[in-house]
């Protein structure tokens, strides 16, 4: 499999403590719904990204799980409040169990 | 005195009445056969969301059912003592209901997200939003789907 490096874009690089900081992300996945079926008729399994987080210094600010009703190549657009300069860890957990991360930072004044 | 039924009147009863059957019980358009209300019920422990607060949108007509794109937002301070705690997103057409379920506290600041999602078929999409206080609300929207995003 080729290297599923996410995409990751904070709209912005420091904040204030109590600002809003938007995430956009986006990564590579199959998002395989488990409804179709190959050329001999079997059913091809269900092979998704069930679990998105992120966390920032550690601390979780959003999640969510996914269906199979999610689209290929998952996009996510979510906010969160900044509240201390860290890490922004962004992870998907596939239905194998493997997981994508994905590291940004933002900076709080 | 028995009443006679000629062999014709009876057929055309009983396929009035088969008719009545199937049309009586249907009231929205296109599948709602899948397990959204099974979905729905375990997300709400079987109470009643209110309509209001959830903001669900979603193109009124589809082109490509594989990539739909959604934002949800919940109206709510999300302050320790009033937030959103989580978010479900189900649909009525596909073969499966869920689509995702969104966990937020006062640590999003929002109570908001945006991805892509899979439709089938014309259908509606439904959003049920829990507060930290256990009450429910709901919106949802019908998205018409000219191109189906199942995989099939």
């Amino acid at each position: 499999m080729a290297d599923v490096r996410p995409r990751i874009k904070l709209d912005k690089k420091t904040a204030k403590k109590g600002e809003l900081v938007e995430v956009k992300a986006l990564v590579s996945h199959i998002m395989e719904t488990g409804q179709r079926r190959d050329a001999a008729g079997n059913v091809i399994p269900r092979k998704i990204l069930n679990k998105f987080i992120c966390t920032v210094s550690g601390k979780e600010v959003f999640s969510a799980d996914f269906e199979a009703a999610v689209s290929a190549n998952p996009y996510i657009q979510f906010k969160f409040k900044a509240q201390e300069t860290g890490p922004v860890v962004l992870t998907w957990i596939d239905d194998d169990g493997s997981t994508i991360v994905g590291t940004e930072s933002i900076t709080v004044s | 005195m028995i009443s006679t039924i000629s062999r014709r009147q009876a057929l055309a009863l009983g396929a009035a009445t088969a008719a009545t059957a199937v049309l009586g019980g249907a009231v929205e358009p296109a599948l709602a056969a899948n397990d959204s209300d099974e979905v729905i019920k375990t997300f709400t422990g079987g109470k009643a969301p209110v309509a209001g607060r959830v903001n669900l949108d979603l193109p009124e007509i589809a082109e490509n059912g594989n990539t739909v794109p959604m934002t949800v937002s919940v109206e709510s301070p999300m302050t320790e003592q009033s937030y959103v705690t989580d978010v479900l997103v189900v649909n009525d057409g596909n073969p499966r209901a869920g689509v995702a379920t969104f966990h937020f506290s006062p640590a999003s600041g929002v109570a908001e997200a945006n991805i892509r999602i899979r439709l089938a078929t014309t259908q509606n999409v439904i959003a049920i939003a829990k507060m930290n206080d256990g009450s429910l609300f709901t919106a949802s929207k019908q998205v018409k789907v000219t191109i189906g995003g199942c995989g099939g």
